[in-house]
């Protein structure tokens, strides 16, 4: 054990890769290089939209959006604006040369039929074998609204999150087990934070990198234990 | 029998209370705003609808909902910054609320038009919307069984009919139109064109004439 422990630490001393926590921005910028060269790609509502910025023409993504059009474009502006044509979040958007319209049960089935290679999505927990819940507190008051988050969570090959790791009160949204209503079991791979990207699976929980942070120092933000990912490519 | 009634009011006419009532649209994309203005002119009442939100603002469903005229909704996403006026009537306790996965939405709609009687989903599999749901593992996966929504009635919105009742629609407010047109018993459609037979390609036609019952053009 003392071999496999030798290389943890290895590991864990080439995982910071910023010194300090990334801005929503530049986290969307990582999920973005992060997305492999002609992927077709669902972004949820909130901060997950922000990635469509930072991706290159050069990565020829396609994107849904799950009201019925693959080849969406950049929001709309101007003149562009047209009622007609509108994204998941019913923000105008546009269309791109290539683009395809559908009915509801055909984009749904595009997701449940899992020919999505990635969505990503917004969380209030994941745990640590990848489930996912982002669509219900289970407030007593709280009106409850699903719209496709289980839809996504259970149909794309990949499902990344984007959150902050830890709650306004400084608690891991990182969990053993999901207290909020589930969206989807099992469901979400990689976990990207201002503070760490996680990947979840049936083996546990490994550390891709951290920013501003040490692998101790996050175990110590984080009830779940937490290895360092073998190096990609190495 | 297709017919092409003069006006919106004329083509809800038949409208019963208590008929389970689905509308089209995601937002305000495919909204048929003048056919539901013309249904809560016609009176109906107790009506089930079946939408993917609950209204927004103070148009269309959110008015019919604020008039207290549905009993009950089914659909995916009411909750929004502008659903105040079924916010009020659901936490009055004035108002039903099915909530649906929306792609289980679209796709027991859908069944409903295919004469499917239910099929297994993986989605909501071990969540709080499967509760009470008979599941199976398939495929090594949790699978839900769902089951059919049917309506006595469909009012979508395209962008243009022919003389056939064939349909062609408009970008993202395409969304429920087409499957909902084949879910309901009695399918009334608002568009803004109507070409002569034979006006549209029969390559690009989205719904073909036989899931349509009226036709009418609204300005």
């Amino acid at each position: 054990m003392s071999v496999q422990s030798h290389d943890q630490a290895g590991l864990a001393a080439g995982l910071r890769t910023s010194d300090k926590p990334l801005g929503r921005d530049d986290l969307a910028r990582l999920v973005a290089r992060d997305i492999k060269p002609g992927s077709f790609v669902n972004l949820g509502i909130g901060q997950p939209t922000l990635v469509s910025n930072y991706l290159k023409p050069e990565q020829n993504i396609t994107l849904h959006t799950e009201n019925g059009m693959l080849g969406m474009g950049p929001e709309a502006t101007g003149d562009q604006i047209d009622g007609d044509l509108i994204n998941a979040g019913k923000i105008p958007v546009t269309e791109l040369p290539g683009a395809s319209y559908f009915h509801h049960a055909d984009s749904f089935a595009i997701m449940r039929g899992g020919h999505l290679d990635i969505c990503v999505l917004g969380a209030f927990q994941v745990s640590a074998t990848g489930d996912l819940a982002n669509w219900h507190t289970g407030a007593p008051d709280a009106i409850p609204a699903v719209g496709g988050a289980m839809d996504l969570a259970t149909g794309a090959k990949d499902v990344f999150v984007m959150m902050t790791l830890l709650t306004r009160e400084g608690v891991s949204k990182l969990v053993e087990t999901c207290t909020y209503p589930l969206t989807g079991i099992g469901c979400v791979t990689r976990v990207y934070t201002d503070k760490a990207v996680f990947l979840t699976g049936p083996g546990g929980v490994q550390v891709r990198e951290t920013f501003g942070c040490t692998l101790e120092e996050l175990q110590a933000m984080v009830p779940v234990p937490l290895t360092a990912a073998p190096a990609v490519g190495s | 029998m297709l017919n092409f009634p003069e006006n919106v009011n004329e083509a809800v006419a038949g409208i019963q209370d208590g008929s389970t009532v689905m509308i089209g649209g995601f937002g305000n994309a495919g909204q048929p705003f003048e056919l539901i203005d013309a249904l809560m002119d016609c009176g109906a009442k107790d009506l089930t609808v079946v939408n993917n939100n609950a209204g927004q603002g103070d148009q269309g469903l959110a008015l019919l909902i604020k008039e207290g005229r549905v009993k009950k909704m089914i659909c995916s996403f009411p909750r929004q910054s502008d659903s105040w006026h079924f916010d009020a009537k659901y936490r009055a306790g004035e108002i039903e609320l099915e909530l649906v996965p929306q792609g289980n939405l679209a796709e027991r709609i859908r069944a409903a038009g295919a004469g499917i009687g239910g099929f297994f989903t993986p989605t909501g599999y071990g969540t709080m919307l499967a509760e009470g749901k008979e599941t199976r593992i398939l495929d090594g996966r949790g699978q839900v069984f769902e089951t059919p929504i049917h309506a006595d009635v469909a009012l979508i919105k395209a962008l243009k009919a022919d003389g056939k009742g064939n349909l062609v629609y408009r970008k993202t407010a395409r969304n429920f139109g087409p499957i909902m047109a084949a879910a309901a018993k009695h399918t009334i459609v608002q568009v803004s064109g109507i070409v002569p037979t034979g006006g549209l390609d029969p390559e690009i036609i989205v719904t073909p004439g036989i899931y349509v019952n009226s036709i009418v053009k609204v300005a």
